[in-house]
């Protein structure tokens, strides 16, 4: 279809279609997450959900027979930049979208892709990420949850940690070690089960920002159906690894709420004031945003032409580490820079004033971004392992 | 590791400016004219003209071939991975902007000269050590009914081969870009060796007489041709800087490789792996950063200035780290005048005073958000 009758059949559609409510901006809590347990907000949330969904674009790039818009990546950037024109809300974000999504695309079965992925695309079923444990965190393949094959299923026994939203989440997409006489790697299988399982349960972890996004995640001899394997036994790290570099890219493009975006310089010109020559009243400050502000229009300058590139069809890889490290280090700057410049005023914790202290929370969430999905030091040795072919 | 995406012309540019710039355009050939003394040397021009490069951004109505500024930028990076001397971001890219957006039959006839290599022409801007084109104390003034041009410039690059100077200056309150030549009465040129072996001079201009046709813009349209000048100086600068930073960063990844000491390959230490990672993101967020800045000028669109300014002055501080770090990890043999990271320094250091530094620029981002 000629790309501009798309364009203009697109914003004829999202006018009609896109409640005014979801035209504008979102906090943290306004983020539609889908799922059996999900309590939308408001009646136009729901029906924002469920108008996009029905077309296919809460996930624009899928398939159709998958619940997706099919559309080319061209399309994707018209439908992204109108979407941007009238300030509307993503109409569902979740792990499914961003990670399980693609990786049962790349390596489920065609039976596997026509059950979980509609699920996913109309919201139905929210999904959390079973990685980490309390002995494998930088170093995830030494993870030791057991999945003992008992004949016509899997039995899985283990502990899991930082998973994030397990409370609420209804399955699971799990990393399981079913070959216990393979090697590190190779023992690992990628399973996928209900967190209403018998032997499941979860404990939020309450985290320096008062927030509990995280959980520790018990599992207790729990029955995971044989055909609820993704990709062959063992094959697990392959598929986790692919999966990663979505995560990472999610993470490095700042693709969430977890990236509060102020307005640093109007922030700080309230809070410090200017001098008689028209600048920042901190010289030191204001010279430690200038290189910021620099940093940041690069930043998006890369985020823009990964894009691109990615749209021409191309994968990033493990280049995926290289956006993670550069985005998340960013933005852990700007959450500083935010809190220097407000000062004794973003010191509030709790009450109405100062949105009930969000900039110290943001702060002190933000220092998470360099250690989720892997630390800054594990995408460091990646590039220079996968990229720039230095010796292991 | 480049993830900017070029059409067929481009990539056929980039692809005949690497062919072309390695065999016989090299660093061994800038080895011989440091050598040789000879700082001035624009020899590579008439090949340079024979490919059409010097007239790459002037329009093919003057001679030129049009392409525009990603194109030359790609050329630029591979002049700076070559370190190959060449009066292309003087003539080529300063002067040719300027002239094509000026206007006027005699801008147009520089333009066409210059495209074909029959003529170069520079920028006689700065007053002081560091880039601040917007102070001018050159005047323009009326005597007797004639006018006269005085005063003062510096790190004039190529002046000492120019056939023409676009010269700041002042008359009464308005900017004038006047076309001077530097053989006319009045003109004292003082040429001298920088540390990148290259030719960049002073030229003091005593009551030198021009003529009322010599002032190519004034006012506001000058000032608007000197934007556009400036904007496109500085993305091209920063693209050359961007080659001669990715050849240092290539050549230190690769003495990583293969360097041992204490019984081990040195790239098996991770001190130096996450340097040389962090290296590699700097190296590719301002390589998309230029060339955003490139399309915003072939778009003349709204981000010109702030993606052009905002990337010399990211490419300073990723030039310098790029160079810096190739030096050290190197060890005492990067200090050798043998190895080419001290000539990409040396390079480096010269492209970041040229046209302004981080500082420069930044501050004008600062401004410009308010604060």
């Amino acid at each position: 279809m000629d790309i501009d009758i798309f364009r203009s059949e697109t914003r004829a559609w999202l006018e009609a279609n896109c409640p005014a409510d979801m035209r504008t901006p979102m906090g943290e809590d306004d983020i539609c997450w889908g799922g059996r347990k999900f309590e939308f907000r408001s009646p136009a949330q729901k029906q924002w959900l469920e108008v996009m969904a029905a077309k296919g674009w809460t996930v624009p790039a899928w398939p159709k027979a998958y619940g997706g818009g099919g559309l080319s990546g061209d399309e994707q950037k018209v439908l992204t930049e109108e979407m941007q024109r009238i300030n509307a809300r993503p109409p569902l974000q979740s792990f499914g979208i961003w990670m399980l999504g693609p990786a049962l695309l790349q390596f489920g079965t065609e039976e596997q892709k026509r059950h979980y992925l509609p699920q996913i695309a109309r919201g139905e079923i929210r999904w959390c990420q079973g990685y980490s444990e309390p002995g494998a965190g930088s170093d995830l393949a030494g993870l030791q949850t057991k999945g003992v094959d008992t004949g016509d299923h899997f039995e899985v026994t283990g502990q899991k940690i930082w998973t994030s939203y397990a409370d609420k989440a209804d399955w699971i997409f799990c990393l399981v070690r079913t070959e216990p006489d393979e090697k590190k790697h190779t023992g690992i299988s990628f399973l996928l089960f209900d967190m209403e399982s018998a032997g499941v349960s979860t404990k939020p972890i309450k985290l320096i920002s008062g927030a509990s996004p995280f959980c520790e995640t018990f599992f207790d001899a729990v029955k995971v159906p044989k055909d609820q394997i993704v990709g062959a036994r063992g094959q697990g790290w392959t598929i986790a690894k692919y999966l990663l570099t979505h995560e990472r890219e999610m993470i490095g493009a700042a693709d969430s709420a977890l990236f509060a975006k102020s307005d640093l310089a109007e922030d700080a010109v309230s809070a410090i004031g200017l001098d008689d020559t028209g600048r920042l009243d901190d010289p030191m400050l204001r010279a430690e945003m200038g290189q910021f502000l620099v940093d940041e229009i690069c930043f998006d300058a890369h985020l823009d032409m990964t894009g691109t590139y990615m749209r021409a069809g191309h994968e990033l890889g493990a280049r995926s580490a290289e956006l993670k490290y550069l985005g998340t280090e960013l933005n852990k700057r700007r959450q500083s820079l935010r809190v220097a410049a407000g000062g004794s005023d973003d010191l509030v914790w709790e009450g109405a004033a100062n949105d009930g202290g969000q900039a110290a929370k943001d702060w002190l969430r933000s220092k998470a971004n360099t250690i989720e999905g892997g630390t800054s030091e594990v995408m460091l040795s990646i590039l220079s392992k996968a990229v720039l072919k230095l010796p292991g | 590791m480049c993830m900017e995406l070029l059409s067929e012309d481009q990539q056929l540019i980039a692809d005949s400016a690497a062919g072309f710039l390695r065999d016989g355009h090299g660093i061994a050939a800038f080895r011989a004219l440091k050598e040789a003394g000879d700082d001035a040397n624009s020899a590579i021009l008439p090949e340079l003209a024979e490919m059409g490069w010097m007239g790459i951004v002037i329009p093919e109505a003057l001679g030129g071939l049009g392409l525009g500024y990603r194109a030359a930028g790609l050329i630029a990076e591979e002049l700076g991975r070559n370190l190959t001397v060449s009066p292309f971001v003087s003539s080529a890219i300063l002067a040719g902007t300027a002239l094509a957006s000026a206007g006027g039959e005699m801008a147009q006839n520089w333009a066409r000269k210059i495209a074909i290599g029959d003529a170069v022409v520079t920028q006689a801007m700065d007053e002081a050590a560091k880039h601040r084109p917007e102070r001018i104390t050159t005047t323009v003034s009326a005597a007797a009914g004639a006018l006269t041009l005085s005063g003062r410039k510096t790190f004039v690059v190529d002046g000492g081969i120019a056939d023409r100077l676009i010269v700041t200056a002042k008359r009464g309150d308005d900017l004038c870009l006047v076309l001077v030549d530097p053989q006319a009465a009045g003109v004292k040129r003082a040429s001298q060796v920088m540390l990148d072996h290259r030719n960049a001079g002073t030229v003091i201009f005593e009551e030198v007489p021009i003529a009322e046709a010599d002032i190519l813009a004034q006012g506001r349209a000058a000032e608007d041709v000197l934007a556009k000048t400036l904007s496109a100086g500085r993305a091209i600068a920063a693209a050359e800087q961007l080659g001669i930073a990715k050849a240092a960063a290539e050549q230190t990844y690769e003495y990583l490789r293969t360097r041992k000491q204490f019984g081990v390959l040195i790239g098996q230490f991770q001190a130096l792996q996450h340097r040389a990672a962090d290296l590699y993101c700097e190296l590719a967020q301002v390589s998309s950063l230029i060339a955003a800045a490139l399309n915003a000028l072939d778009e003349d669109n709204a981000e010109v200035e702030t993606l052009t300014r905002a990337a010399k002055a990211k490419m300073a501080r990723v030039g310098r780290q790029a160079t810096e770090e190739g030096v050290q990890m190197h060890g005492g043999i990067g200090m050798t005048d043998e190895m080419d990271l001290g000539l990409f320094m040396k390079r480096d250091r010269a492209l970041t005073e040229f046209l302004g530094d981080a500082g420069y620029h930044t501050e004008w981002v600062l401004r410009q958000r308010g604060i």
